[in-house]
């Protein structure tokens, strides 16, 4: 990846989460959970090492790797 | 912010999508989108054709030259897009009962005539949109709602089937092994001649349920555990492959492609 992992985060689009957890189950390192809503949300922002992976599984398009706002 | 992919190969408009919650099938699409972008193609010259089905919703998101078509037919309109334009990069997305059941007969056809199509086969074992029929590639024991008590066909194996009608590229992925799909379905797409890929996907809505799969995250865990690459299998001992499924690059070769043998015909015949 041409950008550096340093000005990338992950963004979560929840209107388009349907919860199915696929995310949260197959994260290296266990950063995301459910939210109130059933939602994906992140819980461990510091941890998070920016794999990507979450975004890879995701089926809805609801999780990506993103520019810092 | 939107997701990077989605902003420049799919129509912003038509999300959220309407598959299940944990369907596949948008895993699978990412994926031809991922492989398109690495490619470089001009989204103006590629094509993407589906029939009936869940997975046949997709080219509906994708934005690219898109066309939906009758039940198993894909490969046929296909056929004629590659036909009279062969420039095109015409990529087919086809569910396992659209391609193996109706769509059959195109499937070993195209595969026999090498035509230059990329075909993807979402396979997630039923028929879903209809409510969740067994399929050509629903494992013998397994329910559908048309095979309450377990299902007496033995299935096909779709990637064979293909190599056995003449496929030059044929290759098994799952929608758990996200980065090898990647890679697959680029080689794939750059591949002249017919080429597939065979996309397990998984169906939690009506697969899942009526065979007691578990949840979504269960059902991944066994694409996951399930499904080993067919060179790692062959350094590994029997007792190791036993229950397991093979996955990866089966076949790919170099054979003279059918738009390329029609040209010539066409340029032998003008002189």
């Amino acid at each position: 990846m041409a950008d550096s992992k340093d000005n990338l985060t992950i963004h979560i689009n929840e209107s388009w989460c349907k919860g199915c957890g696929i995310c949260i189950a197959f994260c290296p390192k266990k950063v995301l959970g459910f939210n109130e809503n059933g939602k994906v949300t992140m819980l461990d922002r510091e941890n998070c090492i920016k794999c990507g992976m979450c975004q890879m599984r995701c089926p809805d398009f609801a999780i990506f790797l993103g520019g810092k706002e | 912010m939107n997701h990077p992919l989605v902003e420049g190969f799919f129509r912003m408009d038509k999300f959220p999508h309407i598959w299940c919650p944990g369907c596949g099938h948008g895993i699978i699409m990412a994926s031809i989108a991922r492989a398109i972008e690495k490619i470089g193609l001009d989204k103006d010259k590629v094509c993407i054709v589906s029939g009936i089905g869940c997975s046949s919703r997709a080219p509906g998101y994708m934005d690219f030259n898109t066309l939906h078509t009758t039940h198993g037919r894909a490969l046929a309109f296909a056929t004629g897009v590659k036909l009279a334009n062969p420039e095109l990069e015409v990529i087919v997305i086809a569910g396992d009962g659209d391609l193996s059941a109706i769509g059959g007969n195109h499937l070993i056809h195209a595969a026999r005539r090498n035509i230059g199509i990329t075909t993807i086969c979402f396979n997630n074992n039923i028929y879903g949109m209809t409510g969740g029929q067994y399929s050509p590639t629903t494992p013998t024991k397994e329910k559908g709602t048309t095979a309450p008590y377990g299902n007496i066909d033995k299935p096909f194996d779709i990637t064979q089937l293909a190599i056995g009608a003449g496929a030059t590229y044929a290759a098994k992925t799952t929608a758990y092994h996200v980065p090898q799909m990647d890679k697959l379905i680029e080689t794939a797409i750059r591949h002249k001649g017919f080429s597939m890929v065979e996309a397990i996907s998984i169906c939690p809505t009506y697969y899942g349920r009526k065979n007691k799969k578990g949840s979504v995250v269960d059902m991944m865990t066994f694409l996951k555990d399930s499904f080993i690459d067919v060179k790692v299998a062959e350094k590994l001992p029997p007792e190791k492959k036993e229950g397991k499924f093979l996955m990866g690059e089966f076949i790919n070769k170099a054979e003279p492609e059918y738009t390329e043998q029609y040209d010539q015909i066409i340029a032998s015949q003008k002189k």
